[in-house]
C-alpha cells in the first residue's frame, strides 16, 4: 500500500472521529481541498501523520476548534469580484427596492468582509433602514473576527481599489477608522449585520431571504452536497429572490437549475421563478 | 499501455511567450490533458486564451470547476482562485490563502496533482520570478512522477527554474521547445 492510500484511510477515518465527536460533518467536503488543510495543520503543530491526529481531535475539544478554522477559513476580501457587486447595483437593487423591507443572506461569512461590502452598498443605495443582514458561518473563531471587524490594514489597498470599481457612491474610507495596523470597521455598519452560527450542512431554513450571497462557498463540497445546500437555499429564498454564486460557480451541474432566470450569468446571479412551470402562465 | 496520464505546467513572469512556444510543439496527436498554472492579472484572462488557441490546434480553455478532465485538452487555471484536481480526476477550485503570494498557486496544483496522478504524472517549471512550483515539483517525483524544468539560462525570468533545480534533481532540463518535443514522446 502507498503511502497516499495510508493517508487516504487515516482522513476517512479522522473525518468520521470529527462527525462523531463533534457533529461537523466534512466527509462531503471536496477532498482535495481537506487534504491540504489537514497537511498545513500537520506542519503547524509539528505532527508526523494524519493518524496522529485523530486522538488529539477526540481528547482535546480546544485542538478540533484549531481543525475547524483551518477548515472553514475562506479568504475573501472586501468588494472582491468589483463588476459582480456593481451588478448587483444595476440589476438586484432596484428590485429590491420595490418590497417594504428586505432580508439579505450572506451564507459562509467566514471573517465578515463580504458582510461588510453588502452592508456598504445597501447603505448607499438608500436600502440600509429597510434591510436586515443576516451572516452566517460554522466556525465561531471566525465569526469573532466578524464581529470585532478589524481587517489588516495591509488589505485596505486592494479593497479600496476594488470598491472603486464597484459603482460607488462614496468614498471606501468612509467606512473604517485606521488604528496601527490595522481598520476598525464602522459601528453603524457593525449594528447593520447579525452575525450568527449556522451550519448549512446540517441546518435548516432560519427566515425568508430576499437575497443570498454564497460564494466561493460550496467550491469546497462534493456535487451531493452542493445539491443539498442549494436546495437549501433554494428554500430560504422569496419568490423572486436573488442567489448569488461565486463567479467561477454555476447552477449548471447541479439539480437547481430550471427554477431559476439567470439574471448575469457571468456574475452568477440567479432569481427564483415568480411562477414554476407548471403553475400556471409561464412568462 | 502509455505510462503518462496528465501533464501540469506552471509558469509566471514570461510565461505567455514560454507557453505559446511550447503548444506549437503540440501536434493533434498529444492525447495527455495539459493543466497549466500561470500567474496572471484578472483582465490578462480573456486575451490569453485567444493568444494560446492561436499556437495550437487542441482545444484551450480555462478549468472549472467540477469539470471532468479530458487527454488533448488545455487547460488554464482562472485567476484569483486555487487549481486542485480530484481523485475523480474532475478541477475543484479554492479562494484559500495565497501560497508563495501567488493565487492560482503552482505548488497547489502541483501537490494535488500528484496525489491523483502518482508516477503518471509529468510536471514542467517554467519561466518567473518567484520560486512558487518547487515544492509542488519536488513533491511529484517523490511520488515517481516526470520532472521537467526548463533551462534557467534560457527563460526570460530564471529564478523559478532555477528555485526549481535547488529544490529538485529533475529528469530533464531543456528549452521550451525541447520540452514540448519531448512531451510529444509521452
Amino acid at each position: 500500500m502507498t503511502s497516499g492510500e495510508l493517508e487516504a484511510i487515516e482522513i476517512d477515518l479522522l473525518l468520521e472521529a470529527v462527525f462523531r465527536r463533534y457533529g461537523y460533518d466534512f466527509r462531503s467536503y471536496a477532498r482535495a481541498s481537506v487534504v491540504r488543510r489537514l497537511r498545513l495543520l500537520l506542519e503547524q503543530s509539528g505532527i508526523a501523520s494524519v493518524g496522529e491526529l485523530i486522538p488529539k481531535l477526540l481528547h482535546e475539544p480546544a485542538f478540533f476548534q484549531e481543525l475547524l478554522f483551518a477548515f472553514s477559513i475562506t479568504v475573501s476580501g472586501m468588494f472582491r469580484d468589483p463588476e459582480f457587486f456593481r451588478s448587483l447595483r444595476e440589476n438586484v437593487v432596484p428590485l429590491l427596492k420595490t418590497y417594504p423591507f428586505i432580508r439579505v443572506w450572506v451564507a459562509g461569512c467566514a471573517c465578515g468582509e463580504e458582510a461588510y461590502s453588502l452592508a456598504i452598498l445597501l447603505k448607499e443605495e438608500g436600502l440600509a433602514a429597510h434591510s436586515t443582514i443576516y451572516a452566517t458561518d460554522i466556525n465561531d473563531q471566525a465569526l469573532a473576527v466578524a464581529k470585532e471587524g478589524i481587517y489588516p490594514l495591509r488589505q485596505v489597498r486592494e479593497y479600496t481599489e476594488n470598491y472603486q470599481k464597484s459603482g460607488p457612491h462614496d468614498s471606501f474610507s468612509r467606512y473604517y477608522h485606521a488604528s496601527h495596523d490595522h481598520i476598525v470597521m464602522n459601528r453603524e455598519l457593525k449594528k447593520s449585520i447579525t452575525f450568527a452560527n449556522h451550519n448549512l450542512v446540517s441546518d435548516h431554513v432560519f427566515a425568508e431571504m430576499h437575497l443570498i450571497l454564497c460564494r466561493n462557498v460550496m467550491i469546497y463540497f462534493d456535487r451531493e452536497l452542493k445539491d443539498r445546500v442549494l436546495r437549501l437555499l433554494d428554500s430560504s429564498l422569496i419568490r423572486g429572490g436573488f442567489l448569488c454564486l461565486g463567479t467561477k460557480e454555476s447552477l449548471r451541474f447541479s439539480c437547481g437549475d430550471g427554477r431559476h432566470d439567470e439574471i448575469d450569468s457571468k456574475n452568477r446571479i440567479y432569481r427564483k421563478r415568480v411562477l414554476e412551470a407548471g403553475e400556471g402562465r409561464t412568462r | 499501455m502509455k505510462k503518462y496520464r496528465a501533464v501540469v505546467a506552471g509558469c509566471s513572469a514570461g510565461g505567455m511567450q514560454a507557453v505559446a512556444t511550447l503548444l506549437a510543439q503540440l501536434g493533434t496527436s498529444f492525447r495527455l490533458p495539459l493543466i497549466i498554472v500561470q500567474h496572471l492579472h484578472r483582465e490578462q484572462g480573456e486575451y490569453l486564451f485567444r493568444f494560446y488557441s492561436s499556437s495550437t490546434h487542441l482545444k484551450v480553455q480555462e478549468a472549472s470547476e467540477r469539470e471532468k478532465i479530458l487527454p488533448g485538452n488545455v487547460y488554464v487555471a482562472p485567476p484569483d482562485y486555487h487549481l486542485l484536481i480530484e481523485h475523480d480526476e474532475t478541477f475543484s477550485l479554492s479562494v484559500e490563502e495565497k501560497v508563495n503570494f501567488c493565487r492560482p498557486s503552482i505548488d497547489v496544483l502541483f501537490e494535488s496533482a500528484a496525489d491523483v496522478y502518482g508516477t503518471a504524472l509529468a510536471g514542467v517549471v517554467l519561466t518567473g520570478a518567484n520560486s512558487d512550483g518547487a515544492l509542488g515539483l519536488k513533491r511529484i517525483k517523490d511520488c515517481g512522477g516526470l520532472t521537467l524544468v526548463q533551462r534557467p539560462e534560457t527563460a526570460q525570468f530564471p529564478e523559478m527554474p532555477r528555485s526549481a533545480l535547488l529544490c529538485v534533481h529533475a529528469d530533464q532540463v531543456l528549452t521550451t521547445e525541447e520540452i514540448g518535443r519531448f512531451l510529444m514522446t509521452l
